[in-house]
């Protein structure tokens, strides 16, 4: 079974610390990491392989440096890893990396499964899974939180949904996104760590992926961010003092004003 | 397309910098310099006053979308019952429809859902778009999808609003990438701009700490998923008017190739996070899992559900489905009680919007206390016994 996996690198915010006096994140010792959700469907693609066996390729578009993040996936066990980099592709909204991942997928050839995260951190979209699946015309699973049962054409899966599960089934190839419940992945093993060490990251540019330049980066964005800005902060803050029994009888004063309850 | 420093115009003033969110931006030699890594979102633009610094765009030429007209909302249901995500979407609806005077419409699918139809009329749809279907009795990806996109192309509406749930946010993707156009997620705050017809879409983005507003000026339907329990409901007006579309899709014309074998609702011990309108929620203060009990007192006296940070659930505490933050769920309920919890930032994006927060931590550092409303300084054990007993008094009733 050929399985292809798409990772993002992001950074990693629990380091994110914000310079008091410049208002600005400090860079240094930001690391960047995979995408947590993106280590799951890595474990995915692992535990498939292990079952049914084939090959698992990792595939991920950002920044030359993004290569860490594919090598980490190798030392956990992939067979391989492709990058898309190229200038031309920065600035891609949720349509634009769909396209160009799925033009990553088309290359690389006779997938049977893609496996991506439920959404990435950063942008929190959820958005790229389906949007790959639909560019495909392939079937899709969002939410898997357990595979049923895979072998050749065919998968079925547990959805999660708000209020449960849905046992899905569909043919394959097809796409699904994985939920932080489906596994623990493992960590990557000496052995894994000394091949990632030498393994060649190939690299495709835009022409590589023969893309069509008005699919591709922000000329291929229907969606343009016109402002940032930073939450209004919240107000209040008021500390409730005294004995234990005066301070739940001070909340439970105010959340009575406030007509929560 | 790129982004340029103009020299001769720039200052070396450095309100750049402070500009950008991934903090690339440097200053060195009176000019400014934009790092690799930018992604062109164009933050530091307006922030310099001298105009110094532009983002090149190849010029799209504008397609014709006077043909784009009207406000739709999907009507999610869920065993045969409208979602309360799509009474919020229609009362938000309504204001962007008005401002634009055109009319506000509402997509059902589903199965013996025409009573539901007639209820969103009442709630301001002009029209609903009926498609009363066993096929459609749930929700499932590719029929939903074919049916959606194809009326979409018939009808041609100028923005779509879906409720940012499971269904939402797994349906609209499809959409916006067959029919070639933006989609925004998890929107917290919509505008329109009467002039040209853009809808601004705010969102929380790079895990909360930053605001983004977003158009789609290029291209239509302009679409966006909708946070639950932002927008406020539409209020129910009987004697409101609209029409009942009803139509029919040809399933025979497309290959489904998903099918939906089992709809499992698991019956957690308490209310679904995600719709609770009170969330007590446990950290790793909390000390084990025992001591959950507490909390569920709590929220049982309430009304409300628990909720867990994920270093408890990590320890095994709580099962996944209560973690609260960035990679469990968001919640935005009226009031928020954290109990034993630091406050990380990525547990704060998840909670953030709350309307009240109650932090109860023993550490009077913990960084909980700058976000909460109220905070107690104490340990969860003694306080949150303390806290259902209060309750328990001034409420009544016999728990
Ligand atoms: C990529 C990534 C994603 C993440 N996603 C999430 C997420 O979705 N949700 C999430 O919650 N976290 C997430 N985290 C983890 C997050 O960074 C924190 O580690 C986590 O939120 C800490 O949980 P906590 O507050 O329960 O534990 P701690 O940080 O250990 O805090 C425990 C608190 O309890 C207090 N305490 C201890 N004993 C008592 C007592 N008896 N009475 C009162 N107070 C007491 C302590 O003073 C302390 O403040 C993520 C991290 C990463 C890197
Ligand atoms: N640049 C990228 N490279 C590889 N995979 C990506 C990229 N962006 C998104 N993905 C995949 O799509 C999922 C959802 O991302 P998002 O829609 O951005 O929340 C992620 O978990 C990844 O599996």
């Amino acid at each position: 079974m050929n399985i292809v996996v798409c990772i993002k690198q992001v950074p990693g915010t629990t380091d994110v610390k914000i310079n008091e006096k410049t208002n600005t994140l400090i860079r240094e010792g930001v690391e960047s990491i995979i995408n947590p959700f993106d280590v799951y469907a890595i474990e995915e693609g692992l535990r498939i392989k292990e079952k049914v066996g084939g090959k698992v390729s990792i595939l991920c578009m950002g920044p030359p440096q993004a290569k860490e993040s594919i090598k980490e996936a190798i030392a956990m066990g992939a067979d391989e890893g492709i990058l898309l980099s190229d200038r031309a592709f920065a600035g891609s909204d949720t349509w634009a990396t769909s396209y160009t991942l799925s033009q990553g997928i088309k290359k690389i050839g006779n997938a049977d499964l893609i496996i991506c995260g439920k959404q990435a951190i950063d942008g929190d979209t959820a958005q790229v899974g389906p949007g790959i699946a639909e560019t495909l015309n392939l079937p899709f699973i969002a939410y898997v939180r357990k595979i049923e049962d895979i072998r050749d054409g065919y998968i079925r899966c547990e959805r999660l949904m708000e209020e449960g599960y849905e046992v899905i089934e569909m043919s394959l190839p097809a796409l699904i996104t994985v939920v932080k419940e489906i596994n623990n992945p493992r960590l990557p093993s000496l052995k894994g760590m000394m091949r990632a060490k030498k393994a060649e990251i190939v690299t495709w540019t835009a022409n590589d992926l023969n893309s069509i330049p008005e699919n591709i980066g922000l000329n291929g964005s229907p969606t343009q961010v016109v402002k940032i800005f930073s939450p209004p902060a919240r107000g209040g803050g008021e500390m409730l003092h005294g004995e234990i029994e005066e301070q739940a009888e001070k909340l439970v004063t105010k959340i009575r004003e406030l007509k929560i309850v | 397309m790129s982004i340029k420093v103009i020299k001769d115009k720039c200052i070396g003033c450095k309100l750049c910098i402070k500009s950008c969110p991934f903090g690339i931006i440097t200053v060195d030699n009176k000019l400014a310099m934009i790092g690799e890594g930018c992604n062109l979102c164009g933050a530091c633009v307006p922030s310099c006053k001298f105009g110094a610094i532009v983002i090149e765009r190849e010029q799209v030429v504008l397609k014709d979308y006077s043909g784009y007209r009207g406000v739709w909302v999907f009507a999610e249901q869920r065993k045969g019952k409208v979602e309360g995500v799509a009474y919020e979407l229609l009362g938000e609806g309504r204001k962007l429809a008005d401002r634009l005077q055109v009319p506000l419409s509402a997509v059902l699918l589903g199965q013996n859902v025409a009573e539901q139809a007639t209820e969103l009329i009442a709630h301001g749809a002009d029209k609903v778009y009926l498609y009363d279907d066993p096929v459609l009795a749930n929700f499932q990806d590719d029929t939903y999808g074919e049916v959606f996109i194809k009326l979409v192309e018939e009808e041609k509406p100028e923005i779509i609003l879906i409720g940012a749930t499971s269904i939402g946010r797994s349906l609209a993707p499809k959409i916006a990438l067959r029919v070639r156009t933006g989609l925004t997620a998890d929107c917290t705050g919509l505008e329109v701009d009467t002039l040209n017809r853009n809808l601004l879409q705010t969102r929380p983005a790079f895990g909360g700490n930053i605001m983004a507003t977003i158009i789609c000026p290029n291209y239509r339907p302009q679409m966006a998923t909708v946070r639950h329990k932002v927008m406020k409901k539409a209020v129910r007006q009987a004697d409101h008017k609209g029409e009942i579309i009803k139509k029919q899709f040809d399933f025979t014309a497309i290959s489904i190739k998903t099918k939906v074998l089992n709809i499992v609702e698991e019956v957690t011990k308490t209310i679904n996070i995600a719709e609770a309108d009170i969330i007590v929620s446990g950290g790793r203060g909390m000390g084990g899992p025992e001591n959950f009990k507490l909390l569920e007192e709590l929220a049982q006296v309430l009304g409300g559900a628990v909720g867990s940070s994920r270093a408890a659930v990590d320890a095994g505490w709580m099962p996944y489905s209560h973690q609260v933050g960035q990679t469990g769920r968001t919640v935005c309920p009226k009031l928020y009680i954290a109990c034993g919890i630091s406050g990380a930032i990525q547990h704060l994006v998840g909670m953030q919007s709350s309307d009240v927060i109650v932090a109860i931590n023993k550490d009077a550092q913990a960084p909980i206390f700058k976000l909460a409303t109220f905070g107690i300084e104490g340990d969860v054990l003694q306080v949150v016994p303390a806290l259902t007993k209060q309750f328990k008094k001034v409420l009544g009733g016999d728990y």
